[in-house]
């Protein structure tokens, strides 16, 4: 039961490199504790009230001392920034080949979607060795993705999405966080994650859970909700809206004269907020579809709009 | 000289108040001219009392925390309760106790002595200061009463502005208030310092508290009001449902972050700047010795309030902000801290050479370098990106802003207390007692907080009243050093209110310290001094010798020690 460990699992790829990171400063923070407290102590003790050590030539202020004692830290410190800016630029850029999983918070589980079909709740299945991208977004309020094992962390706002990537390095389970207070039972948000070998992961992919894969559900909301009478998916035909083939991960020349990425986040906004960017060439006509869609919904027709490749259309 | 009669124990004319001289406090009894009043030295004072009230409730808040956490199960509290109890915990703490802490009671008690002033420059507005943070309280103490808020101190939206079924517009609206007090003393403060300095109390002639009130002064003057908007912005949206922070209603709920960290990173210089002017003052006397470096200490006070505008971002590291953004935030975050860095070595320096007594002040001082280095250092964890995404909203931030906030502030706000309660009260406070209180606070400070790093590089969550098994025997730690501190709270409490009758009788200058407010009687006279000052010597000209320990004191003629005589005669 008083089980006391003091350090958390390293478990994913970056987890060494943060604690490396952790111990530099541990180091660094050592060094400079001990000087003070040594001195500190050495003084209060030689210099006390009455003794007899000599206090002769007293200096209230040295320019050169003051110099060195902000120019070292200084250095120190630009030095350890360099080196974990560099560790979390590096959390921000996921590998392309990556295997997304799709989350929603709320108040207070964690649901997540995976593109073959499964879905779970507070629980979270993923591959060894294998890159996998969260694209996580809130019904409600912020809730923030926490999994110390990976050392990985980012909040999860409603009304857009956020991503997170890692690469996890041992089987097993761990614990799942939410570290944005969100309510009542904010402690109670959380779960594991389950890391499986790749053979035993798709053993558990295959698994019956009843769902069609998102894409597939995607496309069906994309049908029910009239989507195709506008966005046509032959690219000659001319619709009221652009057609949506091809069109994950390219520019988007828009109306303002703007140009942006469109990643799941614009083609998100493009279905909430359909006036806030709209394609050159094109009217701003298309009706919000907030409230009609949930936010599992949209996850789904995400991913089928990202699966519309240009070569034969559907994967 | 007044106030000099040798103590005899239980003779009916040493007991109350010091009756030798007419000073602030027996001038009138009356309650209306205490609720009147436009003496600083009286604000002071009430500040302290409404603000001692608050660390206690907030104290109390405190004590049910560590209780709920000492197991891993929900036993004391429901969730509900929890999130209510930290929330009132950090909320009270940091806006009625924390903020005004120094500031409001010995900067306001003191300032005007220490530049040798007859009172600060407006002061009706100090009074309205001291209206306008009770009515803040008010409206903390209805939320109590009504039923408590939630949100966490740092109402973050959409769940303050939308979800929270508690009083959050009352608890924002008490905030608001508290919030005004503090623009009303900044403005107070620099004007005061600007214009009302004695002849010969040139800038750099100013002891380092009053230069690190003014540092705090202009915080509090420039960030304030944006908090005072954006809570006031919470409240519109919560009432009215306009689209501010809420993204059902068209909001952003990251600007919220923005706005409330743009007030809320620099309010924490608010809270350590005038400690570290206390620990200045603490240092030089306690060392017998001039400061180490006074204007480097002088400029670092002004380069934190400066540069601590511009990292607000560090607290926003996951929240979604753009990676560029956040690596600016965290190069920042980085140079903030070597001004600090340079007030330690600087401190440390000091004692080099000195004549170093350990007087209940001093070892407070001594306990703020100590707590205040690792609270500083461990800022260099957080403000590295890939450390703070693991850390961030952990147990590591909570042990790292309370080693600066409680184990820096409250430090040195209990030092300052000791070293000026003689001035403020005219009688000494028991010495043995004064010193196993600041032993006691640093041993418990130190286990109460200690196995919050380690729990939190653990993994452990704030605001958490359900934790996994492993997390345990840190927390019991915890809870077992939160006992001990809140003994060593209590004990000066008493000490305090018992030497208001009891205790030895001060005079003008017990430590044989340098300034202004030293050269005045104790309790001074509401006019301050008898006759305006003129300065003609240095901050901190302390001499190495005469030795001026409080036991030799009591029995000897300050006159004849020579300390301490006013420059005018």
């Amino acid at each position: 039961m008083w089980e006391f460990p003091l350090f958390p699992d390293q478990a994913s790829t970056i987890a060494s490199g943060v604690d490396g990171i952790y111990f530099l400063l541990v180091g660094l923070s050592l060094f400079f504790a001990v000087t003070v407290f040594f001195f500190i102590l050495f003084f209060a003790i030689k210099y006390r009230r009455g003794s007899k050590a000599d206090r002769s030539g007293l200096v209230f202020e040295s320019s050169k001392l003051e110099f060195t004692w902000s120019f070292i830290p200084l250095v120190l410190a630009l030095t350890v920034f360099v080196i974990q800016a560099k560790a979390y630029f590096d959390l921000y850029r996921p590998p392309i080949d990556a295997h997304e999983i799709y989350i929603v918070g709320k108040q207070w589980m964690w649901k997540a979607q995976h593109p073959e079909g499964q879905d779970e709740i507070n629980e979270l299945h993923v591959p060894l060795n294998r890159p996998v991208r969260l694209i996580m977004t809130s019904q409600d309020v912020i809730h923030s993705f926490y999994i110390p094992a990976f050392r990985v962390k980012q909040d999860v706002l409603p009304g857009r999405y956020t991503s997170i990537w890692f690469e996890a390095t041992r089987s097993g389970t761990y614990h799942l966080f939410c570290t944005e207070y969100c309510g009542t039972d904010h402690s109670g948000m959380g779960g594991s994650v389950i890391v499986m070998p790749e053979a035993e992961y798709q053993q558990w992919l295959a698994g019956d859970s009843g769902n069609v894969p998102l894409a597939q559900a995607g496309e069906a909301a994309f049908q029910q909700l009239g989507c195709a009478t506008c966005h046509q998916a032959d690219p000659q035909a001319q619709g009221r809206g652009p057609s949506l083939l091809g069109l994950f991960g390219q520019e988007v020349q828009l109306e303002s004269g703007q140009t942006v990425t469109a990643d799941e986040e614009y083609l998100r906004e493009s279905i909430i907020n359909p006036r806030a960017k709209i394609v050159a060439g094109y009217s701003s006509i298309m009706p919000t579809y907030q409230g009609q869609i949930s936010d599992e919904g949209l996850q789904q027709i995400v991913a089928y709009l990202k699966s519309l490749k240009v070569d034969g259309g559907e994967q | 000289m007044v106030g000099m009669q040798p103590v005899e124990k239980g003779s009916p004319r040493q007991k109350g108040l010091v009756t030798s001289h007419e000073h602030y406090l027996n001038v009138d009894y009356s309650v209306k001219s205490w609720l009147l009043t436009t003496d600083h030295k009286r604000i002071g004072l009430l500040y302290l009392v409404s603000i001692s009230v608050f660390f206690m409730l907030g104290g109390i808040y405190a004590m049910l925390i560590r209780l709920e956490l000492l197991t891993p199960q929900a036993d004391v509290l429901t969730g509900d309760m929890y999130n209510k109890v930290f929330t009132l915990h950090g909320f009270i703490m940091v806006f009625f106790f924390l903020i005004p802490s120094i500031p409001a009671t010995m900067g306001n008690f003191l300032i005007p002595l220490m530049i040798g002033a007859k009172d600060l420059a407006f002061p009706r507005l100090n009074l309205a200061s001291w209206y306008v943070y009770s009515i803040g309280g008010l409206f903390t103490v209805l939320v109590l009463a009504l039923g408590g808020v939630d949100t966490g101190w740092t109402f973050y939206t959409p769940y303050s502005s939308t979800y929270s079924n508690s009083y959050v517009i009352l608890a924002a609206l008490g905030a608001f208030f508290s919030g005004f007090s503090s623009i009303f003393t900044g403005i107070n403060f620099i004007v005061t310092i600007h214009k009302m300095r004695a002849p010969g109390m040139t800038w750099f002639r100013l002891p380092l508290f009053v230069w690190a009130h003014y540092a705090t002064s202009i915080i509090m003057i420039l960030g304030t009001p944006v908090i005072a908007i954006t809570l006031l912005l919470v409240g519109i949206e919560r009432l009215f449902r306009i689209g501010i922070f809420d993204p059902a209603l068209g909001g952003d709920p990251i600007l919220f972050q923005h706005l409330f960290w743009f007030y809320s990173h620099p309010a924490v210089y608010i809270m350590i700047l005038p400690s570290m002017g206390i620990i200045s003052e603490l240092i030089t006397c306690f060392s017998r010795k001039r400061i180490f470096g006074y204007n480097f200490i002088a400029f670092s006070s002004m380069a934190i309030a400066i540069i601590g505008f511009l990292v607000w971002g560090h607290h926003m590291f996951v929240s979604g902000q753009s990676v560029y953004a956040g690596m600016i935030f965290s190069v920042l975050s980085y140079l903030v801290a070597i001004p600090s860095a340079i007030k330690v070595f600087n401190w440390t320096a000091t004692l080099f050479k000195g004549q170093i007594s350990y007087d209940t002040p001093m070892l407070y001082a001594l306990g703020f370098i100590g707590l205040f280095t690792v609270g500083g250092l461990t800022g260099l964890f957080l403000a590295a990106l890939a450390i703070d995404v693991h850390v961030h909203d952990t147990y590591f931030v909570v042990a790292h802003f309370h080693y600066i906030m409680v184990g820096g502030t409250l430090m040195a706000y209990l030092g300052g207390l000791h070293f000026w309660w003689p001035k403020i009260t005219g009688r000494l406070y028991p010495e043995w007692w004064g010193r196993l209180s600041a032993l006691l606070i640093f041993a418990g400070f130190n286990l109460t907080f200690f196995p919050q790093f380690l729990v939190g590089y653990m993994g452990m969550p704030r605001r958490y009243h359900v934790y996994p098994d492993e997390f345990q025997v840190l927390n019991v730690m915890s809870t077992a050093g939160s006992s001990i501190l809140a003994i060593g709270y209590l004990v000066p409490l008493f000490y305090f209110l018992w030497s208001l009758r009891y205790g030895l009788v001060a005079g003008p200058n017990p430590w044989g310290a340098i300034g202004l407010e030293w050269t005045t009687p104790s309790p001074p006279p509401t006019e301050n001094f008898g006759e305006t000052p003129v300065v003609t010597w240095e901050a901190y000209e302390y001499q190495p010798d005469p030795p001026t320990t409080q036991q030799q004191l009591k029995d000897t003629d300050l006159d004849a020690a020579g300390i301490g005589a006013p420059a005018a005669k």
